[in-house]
């Protein structure tokens, strides 16, 4: 198991579909395992009652069937499919509609499903915050630039409430994979694709309500994820290019022909000493 | 909630060469430099040393050869460059510049014997003078901008033709991997310009390909992929060097690339991550929370109010 996850982490991004589809041929006895512990570009489905998309992930699915936060329906059709209990479900409901809103504003497009469930302990609740978006040319893209674009955000919030109910205290896992490729055809196919997960504990008032501090907590660590990917990651893998090629012309006084220079001059130093 | 994989797929066991096919596929895909740690991972998934051993000798001559691996000559005389161009059957590859042939252990990753080259392996005296002098500058040119790369100049086609006025081309190959645990991160160079001499209209023709890959993982896994081809035609002048005239063309046409890469970089922050997120939402402000759930009950109401309409 520890080996198959070591070949996930390794495996270039681009290829984690396939390599957890083989591992998973090859390991069927570790395959719930193996589900849950890598993660995967959301699956879209369609509520036709609602006329919406919705995203599929582990936190609604029973069985073979997923359910729609707009209707709660299970599709394909499911008569005993676990439901939230009704206080959960209305935020789930108001949750999907504010989050729709925040994705709005800062997805220009895309597609986001909020569940809401009862932990096993039975004590407090938890959340999923899903949000898609294909900012490729054909998806929805404004400006033009990605041929292939894709953004994948998973946040699972877990609540507890301290025994005044006055206080929230809120753990978030994070992940967010994407993948871009740049539609400039004339310097060449340029792509981009990772993953990272990052976690965040906080004790908030809940004085405004659980979806207010969900929401702040969840915009924090977007920025915040999102941020180290342009800043952190990307910046990263441009270094390592520009030191397996350096620029010539450049010169500085780390790179290797700004440092055979300056041994070059100090030795003529010396010699002329 | 139930396992997604239902009772009877569970026991259904993949066949033999089904499991080698994997296991192949993993190690081909190997980023530069973790193929050893990759096959370690593959030996322990495949749990049977039998098929891991037919899986890594089906991967590793293809692995090694697709990322140019180089290997210690055992006579000292530096490295040879494992790659298509100087493969003269599944173990044995040439080093023009040495003028002799690597027996290598695929798997092993190791050069075991190093012997002299055949004459019928070597291009004609005539050819060897302008692979000699496109070598001796490209050594020199790696020298000062790849830190640890090596490079080959082969001799691809026309290798016995003799004297002035025929056509030729070599294959000048420069490949730079890196790989670094400590710091997270591991990457691959690779530039392969096919160069056309036709010594009759004194021209050389440049068909170059570069490709790159990157990949740093402190707590992640991020992966750049970027390639780019070229083209070019350069005049040889008389009593110029010929080396000197085709590895300026194209040092600076890898100088062009790393600018086109450097841009696309400055781009992805202002306009192309705007694609998948913005950095602020369009109010530019943050959003407002306290509101927002106001204005999703105002929409619901207009909602069932011009519903009921």
């Amino acid at each position: 198991m520890e080996a198959a996850m070591d070949l996930m982490r390794r495996m270039p991004p681009s290829l984690s579909q396939q390599a957890l589809d083989s591992l998973l041929a090859l390991l069927p006895a570790h395959s719930s395992q193996l589900l849950s512990r890598s993660d995967q570009p959301l699956q879209v489905a369609w509520d036709e009652e609602f006329d919406k998309d919705y995203l599929l992930c582990d936190y609604n699915r029973d069985g073979d069937s997923y359910r729609s936060p707009w209707s709660s329906k299970y599709k394909p059709e499911l008569e005993d499919g676990v439901q939230p209990s009704a206080e959960l479900r209305k935020l789930e409901q108001e949750a999907n509609e504010v989050f729709s809103i925040y994705r709005d504003q800062y997805y220009e497009g895309g597609i986001s499903s909020v569940y809401v469930w009862e932990p096993e302990d039975g004590k407090g609740f938890a959340a999923c915050v899903l949000i898609k978006k294909d900012g490729s040319d054909a998806g929805d893209g404004r400006r033009g630039l990605l041929q292939e674009g894709s953004w994948d955000a998973i946040h699972v919030i877990e609540v507890k409430e301290d025994e005044d109910h006055q206080f929230g205290h809120y753990c978030l896992t994070s992940t967010v994979m994407l993948a871009l490729t740049t539609a400039n055809q004339s310097s060449g196919p340029f792509s981009l694709s990772g993953s990272i997960t990052r976690q965040m504990e906080s004790d908030l008032s809940i004085e405004n309500g659980h979806l207010c501090n969900i929401g702040r907590l969840v915009e924090e660590m977007e920025s915040k994820l999102r941020n180290g990917l342009d800043q952190v990651y990307f910046g990263k893998t441009k270094e390592v290019v520009f030191t397996l090629r350096e620029p010539l012309g450049v010169m500085s006084a780390t790179s290797h022909v700004g440092q055979s220079l300056q041994r070059m001059i100090v030795n003529d130093l010396g010699r002329s000493r | 909630m139930e396992d997604r994989i239902s009772e009877e797929d569970e026991y259904e066991e993949l066949a033999d060469d089904q499991k080698v096919a994997i296991g192949k596929w993993f190690l081909l895909n190997a980023p530069p430099g973790q193929v050893s740690q990759v096959a370690k991972d593959v030996r322990e998934v495949l749990m049977d040393e039998r098929l891991y051993d037919q899986a890594a000798k089906e991967a590793f001559p293809e692995y090694n050869v697709k990322n140019m691996i180089s290997l210690e000559m055992p006579d000292g005389s530096g490295q040879v460059l494992l790659t298509e161009f100087g493969q003269l059957d599944r173990s044995r590859y040439l080093d023009p510049r040495t003028a002799s042939v690597a027996v290598v252990d695929h798997v092993k990753q190791v050069c075991t014997e190093v012997r002299p080259a055949d004459d019928e392996d070597l291009p004609s005296a005539y050819v060897e003078g302008f692979r000699f002098s496109v070598d001796a500058a490209l050594m020199k040119y790696v020298d000062d901008a790849f830190q640890g790369g090596e490079c080959s100049v082969y001799c691809t086609k026309g290798k016995d033709v003799e004297k002035s006025g025929g056509e030729f081309e070599l294959t000048v190959v420069i490949c730079n991997s890196s790989y670094s645990p400590k710091n997270f991160r591991g990457g691959c160079w690779q530039s392969v310009w096919r160069v056309l001499i036709n010594e009759e209209l004194r021209t050389a023709t440049l068909q170059g390909t570069i490709s790159v890959n990157a990949h740093y993982f402190e707590e992640g896994n991020v992966q750049l992929e970027s390639s780019r081809k070229f083209n070019d035609t350069v005049t040889l002048q008389d009593g110029k060097d010929a080396g000197t005239t085709i590895v300026h063309v194209i040092e600076h046409l890898e100088s062009v690339y790393l600018s086109s890469l450097e841009e696309q970089y400055s781009n992805l922050s202002d306009r192309t991550f705007k694609e998948l997120r913005r950095k602020l939402p369009v109010t530019r402000t943050l959003f407002q929370w306290d509101k927002a759930l106001q204005l999703s009950l105002t929409r619901e109401i207009t909602r069932e109010f011009s519903n009921k309409r």
